[in-house]
């Protein structure tokens, strides 16, 4: 049977008035009639033209099929078959970029709600986990019973040694993989606690913290090693990892360096960088009273970038108590690159889109505080290199927007360390680390993925490079 | 677990801390520094470190409990660890080609002066170490200065100890005798550091300053650290944390680290007046 609807069944969400005042997930997910009512949306055309869109190779159809059977253990096992980090995709993923860009159903209407199917199936095996946990807390007679519902994936070693360096998206995808054909990985990680972006960058309302602990605790119950505080490069070189006897590395260290603008006024206090704001909130939890890290208190915020950083930080700091919360964009929304779910949540939430505005200068007290952003207007061009209109000043037109307080998200630039201290491993043209189309680099047995190769991108491309090198390392280590 | 192996009081306000941390020991080296969290609730704070002893895999952390995360790593002893430790971080001292060199520290900064003195003198440069202190009730480390270096001038701003006056004069002085030094490295409070370092440059002297900054991650990831180095943006953790001294805007350094001073000062009163210190939530 198939469910005609044109239109996605809504998903639940908070109030944006309640919602914007703290700091639950916005999103509250399908219950299993809404998702057996969404899968039969599917049309099941014959050339799948939503796998196409999946880094991870996600068997799109087959999943939705079994959901709308109502067979979500099957569903998940389907999805979990490629996918290491189902709960975290089906809530961060750009689908409608990736597999729902290519939905049939998209043409006249709007695709099939793939990325929330995913998220219901995930959830809910995670719940079945849970209980049968809780269960098994409980009462410890019908051992054999409850051992093989948690027995989630186990296999047994088959000796050869694997570092992944950053368990960001990328390494645990890496590592999740390798685990599961035996390899006895070990991740190391430069913060204290496993992660990357999931952990520190993206919010607690968009993706709970607890879902990404779930994650790497079934990835440590596999037998995957994790060591935290463990800055590759400095601690130890990739190098030395070999000596340690590791037989292959892969490097999955994240994106780096924040940008500034270089424009004057840019070291006043009150001015960020994104990485910072939000580490600061998400990852040492400075929303919360009782953590001790410090957040600034301030009412008017400006935050440069139209990405789902800038997004993110925006309506992070709405939900710190600022009054008055600024995007600033150079583009129009026609250009801006953040995910339209985040743009429609932000604008619910009472953020102020200038669009067209470029900042100057950040304008300060005598003591050294902000008080504004000088920004100009600006007009579209012609294309540029990126294939987006070029955004030119008007002149004349500067204005002063009243903030004490800039986040700056406009992008990173690559971390050198792992460069600089591993012998001969070669960058590519961006400055990351160079790759073949297999995340071979060009030291023997070293492998790269994820942002410190491309540079700042998303989640699931990530995720798609640590997927490629697990099977890369498998045919190097197989030989 | 990052166990404290042993404390030892120094001054009413600084302690001597060595810690169990393989890791960090086996790589370190003077100048570098580490990031600590003293349990789940903490935050991340920068320290240098004052040494290490590979073998043992320990390393020494010099702190004065004056902010809310030092004064609960006070409130720790022997035996009891810290959530997290991760180093070492930023690059070592640069020691190549160096003969001779005058090292001045002031206050606090004497604890990351010692490693960088000593580690010099143990290299076979000259080393004379000027320690500067408020009072003959903040000096430390004055045997260790003693026995590391080839000489060590204190001064006192009140003169209850050793020389009367500031560690800028003794600098001064010491080079109008006729001492000789390839370069002037300065260690401590950073208007210290700025009128050390604007001498060394009258006399025509490489200086090399280590700044301090506000950090969260230590890796360069999150740019709290920026500090402008001949006009240009630095990260002081992956940079630094030493720099030309003669590059540095002291102004500007001085402005951004007072950034959470009010809300630290609020926070640090809550942890004497409620808890003396200790988590009430655990």
């Amino acid at each position: 049977m198939i469910n005609l609807k044109k239109v996605k069944n809504p998903m639940p969400e908070q109030d944006p008035i309640v919602r914007a005042g703290n700091f639950e997930e916005v999103a509250g997910g399908y219950t299993a009639e809404m998702a057996i009512n969404e899968a039969m949306r599917c049309l099941k055309c014959r050339k799948k033209p939503c796998t196409k869109g999946c880094p991870v190779m996600v068997r799109i159809p087959e999943f939705i099929a079994k959901v709308a059977e109502g067979d979500f253990e099957e569903a998940y096992q389907i999805i979990s078959g490629t996918n290491a980090l189902p709960r975290i995709c089906g809530r961060v993923c750009p689908q409608e970029n990736q597999c729902e860009g290519f939905c049939v159903q998209g043409v006249h209407g709007e695709p099939v709600a793939i990325g929330r199917l995913e998220r219901f199936v995930s959830d809910w095996h995670a719940a079945q986990e849970e209980a049968a946990q809780a269960a098994a807390d409980g009462a410890e007679e019908d051992e054999e019973s409850l051992e093989s519902l948690l027995d989630d994936g186990v296999v047994i070693s088959n000796g050869r040694k694997v570092a992944v360096v950053g368990a960001g998206p990328a390494g645990l995808t890496c590592a999740g993989d390798l685990s599961a054909k035996g390899y006895e990985v070990t991740v190391f990680e430069s913060l204290h606690k496993p992660g990357g972006v999931l952990a520190y960058g993206i919010p607690e309302f968009r993706l709970p913290k607890d879902i990404v602990a779930a994650e790497v605790s079934k990835l440590e119950k596999r037998g995957v090693q994790f060591v935290n505080n463990a800055v590759i490069g400095k601690s130890e070189t990739v190098d030395e990892l070999f000596e340690d006897g590791f037989e292959a590395v892969f490097i999955g260290t994240g994106a780096g360096l924040p940008s500034f603008m270089n424009i004057p006024g840019e070291n006043l206090l009150g001015v960020c960088s994104a990485n910072e704001y939000l580490t600061r909130i998400n990852l040492m939890k400075g929303y919360l009273p009782e953590y001790d890290t410090p957040v600034q208190k301030a009412k008017r915020i400006a935050v440069v970038g139209g990405g789902n950083v800038a997004m993110d930080a925006a309506r992070c700091a709405k939900r710190m108590g600022a009054e008055k919360v600024y995007i600033v964009y150079r583009r129009s929304m026609d250009e801006i690159p953040a995910r339209a779910e985040e743009i429609h949540h932000a604008i619910e939430e009472g953020i102020d889109f200038q669009l067209l505005k470029n900042p100057v200068a950040v304008i300060g007290d005598e003591n050294g505080y902000v008080t504004g952003l000088e920004c100009v207007e600006m007009e579209l061009g012609e294309p540029d290199a990126s294939g987006r209109r070029r955004p030119i000043v008007k002149g004349g037109s500067n204005f002063v927007l009243d903030v004490d307080c800039v986040i700056m998200a406009i992008g990173t630039k690559l971390n050198k360390l792992i460069l600089e201290t591993t012998e001969n491993l070669e960058a590519n043209d961006r400055g990351g680390i160079g790759t073949d189309t297999g995340a071979a680099t060009n030291r023997e047995g070293v492998f790269a993925g994820g942002d410190a190769v491309t540079g700042a991108a998303t989640v699931i491309l990530a995720m798609g490079a640590g997927k490629t090198a697990a099977a890369s390392i498998d045919e190097y280590l197989g030989e | 677990m990052y166990k404290i192996v042993s404390k030892r009081k120094l001054n009413d306000t600084m302690t001597w801390l060595v810690i169990d941390a393989p890791m960090v020991a086996r790589k370190a080296k003077p100048g570098q520094f580490i990031i600590l969290r003293t349990d789940e609730y903490g935050e991340r704070i920068p320290l240098t470190m004052a040494g290490h002893d590979s073998a043992k895999g320990t390393i020494d952390l010099i702190y004065a409990a004056v902010g809310r995360t030092t004064m609960l790593l006070d409130q720790l002893e022997e035996g009891d660890a810290l959530a997290d430790v991760v180093g070492p971080l930023g690059k070592p001292t640069e020691m190549e080609g160096l003969k001779s060199v005058a090292v001045v520290g002031g206050g606090t900064g004497n604890a990351l002066a010692y490693p960088l003195a000593t580690g010099m003198h143990k290299a076979g440069i000259k080393v004379d170490m000027i320690a500067g202190f408020k009072n003959k009730d903040m000096v430390i480390l004055e045997d260790e200065f003693k026995a590391g270096t080839d000489h060590l001038y204190l001064t006192t701003d009140d003169g209850s100890y050793g020389e009367k006056g500031f560690t800028t004069d003794k600098l001064k002085e010491l080079i109008e005798a006729g001492n000789k030094y390839d370069e002037i490295v300065a260690v401590g409070p950073p208007v210290m550091m700025k009128f050390v370092c604007k001498i060394a440059e009258d006399y025509g002297i490489p200086s090399v300053a280590s700044l301090t900054a506000y950090m969260v991650d230590g890796t360069g990831m999150c740019g709290g650290c920026r500090a402008i180095i001949g006009g240009e943006n630095k990260f002081v953790c992956v940079d630094g944390p030493e720099f030309d001294g003669s590059l540095v805007d002291w102004d500007e350094l001085i402005r951004r680290n007072a950034f959470y001073k009010e809300q630290e000062a609020e926070d640090a009163a809550h942890v004497c007046r409620l808890t003396g210190g200790v988590r009430y939530h655990d």
